[in-house]
């Protein structure tokens, strides 16, 4: 099992790792604005995230992507599936000219994820708050298999406003769960404005420390210190782990960036040239 | 051997959740904060390490289910029936109608023979909002017996169900060595005249009406409809050709149940005067059970009323 393991992962180093982050933001530019609708924002926020975990930490299969003892992905924030279906399209799951099918009648890739359809996607997301929960139970089920798989479990920060987000935090570490990482991708925005206007969630660390869990707070942006981070995640026992990734809504495009507007809007022609100039 | 036939429908579940959880051992069951009442206390005593306490995060507990499920383990996931329906009922579309994956929610307390509890507490839109989830296989049982074999069936075969129960104990009205089967309904009395198609605590007071009515001239057949999704259409089709009429008998709200799925295959295929005996679009009050269900009108004498109605309406 152990050898399986070590030989299904992908091991970039930083710089290859922030190179694949970058194209993976060109390629969810690309779909989004051929698919003409879609969220550009909260995917270009998790870009760095989301690369370090396929490229560098999961152990995973895209020739296997019902291999048992993966490492699961939970994209709870489901509707920045365009950069999920970016990693797994680059990552070999599914060819990467699919992506321009991304939202089209008869396409596997859907507007929200479903993981009936798609090779690689653990979880059918789009309603807010939920993939946190189902986080649980595949942990849950790992642990009483005594399998060593790891779930990580994306969530937004806007996100966090929904009651059960709490509910499975003071789930988690009442269960003593050690072999799931919560990742909030915190990008201080949400569609109808800041954060901090729109519902107040600081101190974020400290919700989080008072249920509980074992909290790092990093650069989302930074490589090595998302690396880092989900290092720590996996040694501590006894309780789960919540990193924290502060992020930049839009990241990479000058003219997303911190743009609420960005949040669920695709770019024009002009915007679309621009975007792929500036991640070249 | 279990004497189920002296169970009510929840204690029945309990008890053949153990008998389960020896046979499957991909079965896991979560519960939120109810498992002494939901019976599912018996599986926690017996496989403490496949059982989940959620606390009163029925939410959570519904997308937990769902996660089990796609990690190749088979949930009950167990709630009353008005938390499994109404509080979650966006957690079961998103984490398991849509992703069809293999939960199974069992919920007790249903209907309006919870009794004292009060309004808050009575499930009579539970059947409307599961039989909506596409995929959804859902199930009533009238007595113990049907429960335990419902049970069995659903854990035989892969796909979400939800499985409605009760708070007391109904009349037994099926025997030892009956056999459930997903989709089929049971006639448990034949007849000409008219049919009376029932599930749940119904089903007793459908037998009791058709007797009344015998005495009286009229001969009904009755059927035994514990499967509302999918439902048993030849059987229906069968009872509209063959009777004539059709009154439908239940513990829920008169619109979007058993009732409705029947009437709507009826009109499809073979339009016959047709009756509902069931809550009218009122919430019920603190009571007794029996005194609720004289309330709202869900007695045998209801049901021969709505016979009656219906035979009347039938072309000369």
């Amino acid at each position: 099992m152990t050898e399986s393991k070590t030989k299904a992962k992908l091991d970039l180093s930083i710089p290859e790792l922030e190179q694949k982050a970058k194209q993976l933001r060109r390629d969810v530019i690309t779909m989004i604005a051929r698919a003409g609708s879609g969220h550009p924002g909260g995917s270009l926020s998790a870009a760095d995230i989301v690369t370090a975990l396929y490229f560098k930490v999961m152990h995973h299969d895209p020739k296997n992507p019902q291999w048992q003892d993966r490492d699961r992905f939970v994209l709870s924030k489901g509707h920045a599936a365009p950069i999920l279906y970016a990693a797994l399209s680059e990552c070999g799951y599914f060819p990467v000219e699919e992506l321009a099918t991304l939202r089209k009648l008869g396409s596997r890739l859907q507007g929200h994820t479903d993981r009936t359809l798609t090779p690689g996607v653990e979880m059918s997301a789009g309603s807010l708050g939920q993939g946190l929960s189902y986080g649980i139970g595949m942990a849950l089920a790992g642990r009483l298999d005594k399998q060593d798989y790891r779930v990580y479990v994306l969530l937004g920060d806007g996100e966090c406003d929904e009651g059960q987000v709490w509910e499975a935090a003071m789930f988690a570490p009442h269960h003593r769960m050690d072999n799931i990482t919560a990742i909030v991708d915190h990008n201080d925005l949400q569609l109808d404005g800041r954060v901090c206007d729109i519902m107040g969630l600081e101190p974020l660390g400290d919700k989080w420390r008072a249920f509980n869990w074992n909290v790092i707070e990093i650069n989302g942006h930074d490589m090595k210190e998302i690396l880092h981070a989900l290092k720590k995640a996996g040694e501590v026992k006894r309780k789960p782990t919540v990193i924290i990734a502060h992020t930049v809504k839009g990241k990479g495009v000058s003219f997303m960036e911190g743009n609420v507007d960005f949040h669920g809007k695709a770019p024009n022609p002009q915007e679309t040239e621009q975007a792929l100039k500036e991640l070249a | 051997m279990t004497a189920y036939a002296e169970l009510s429908t929840r204690e029945a579940y309990g008890r053949v959740l153990v008998e389960l959880g020896e046979q499957y051992k991909d079965i896991v069951v979560l519960d939120a904060d109810l498992s002494r009442s939901t019976m599912t206390k018996y599986f926690a005593e017996k496989f403490p390490e496949r059982f989940f306490q959620c606390g009163l995060e029925e939410q959570n507990m519904m997308s937990i289910a769902g996660g089990f499920a796609a990690s190749g383990k088979m949930p009950f996931a167990s709630t009353f029936a008005v938390f499994a329906a109404c509080r979650c009922f966006d957690q079961v579309r998103v984490c398991i109608a849509q992703p069809k994956l293999n939960v199974k929610v069992v919920a007790t307390h249903g209907g309006i023979t919870v009794g004292e509890d009060g309004a808050s507490h009575h499930a009579i839109e539970d059947l409307a909002l599961y039989c909506s989830l596409p995929g959804f296989n859902v199930v009533v049982p009238a007595d113990g017996i049907e429960t335990a074999e419902a049970v069995r069936a659903a854990a035989a075969t892969n796909g979400p169900f939800y499985i409605r129960l009760g708070r007391p104990k109904f009349p037994a009205v099926n025997k030892d060595g009956y056999r459930f089967s997903l989709g089929k309904a049971m006639v448990l009395r034949d007849g000409k005249d008219a049919t009376i198609i029932a599930c749940g605590v119904m089903v007793s007071k459908a037998l009791e009406a058709a007797n009344v009515l015998a005495s009286q001239g009229m001969d009904c057949r009755v059927l035994n409809m514990p499967t509302l999704k999918p439902l048993d259409e030849e059987a229906v089709i069968k009872a509209a050709t063959q009777t004539g009429a059709i009154v439908v008998a239940e513990e829920h709200l008169l619109h979007g149940g058993l009732g409705s799925r029947v009437a709507q295959a009826v009109a499809r295929e073979k339009p016959v005067p047709m009756g509902f005996v069931a809550i009218n679009d009122v919430y019920a009050k603190s009571g007794k059970p029996d005194e609720l269900l004289q309330k709202y009108g869900l007695t045998a004498e209801a049901i021969q009323q709505a016979v009656k109605a219906v035979v009347g309406k039938k072309p000369a």
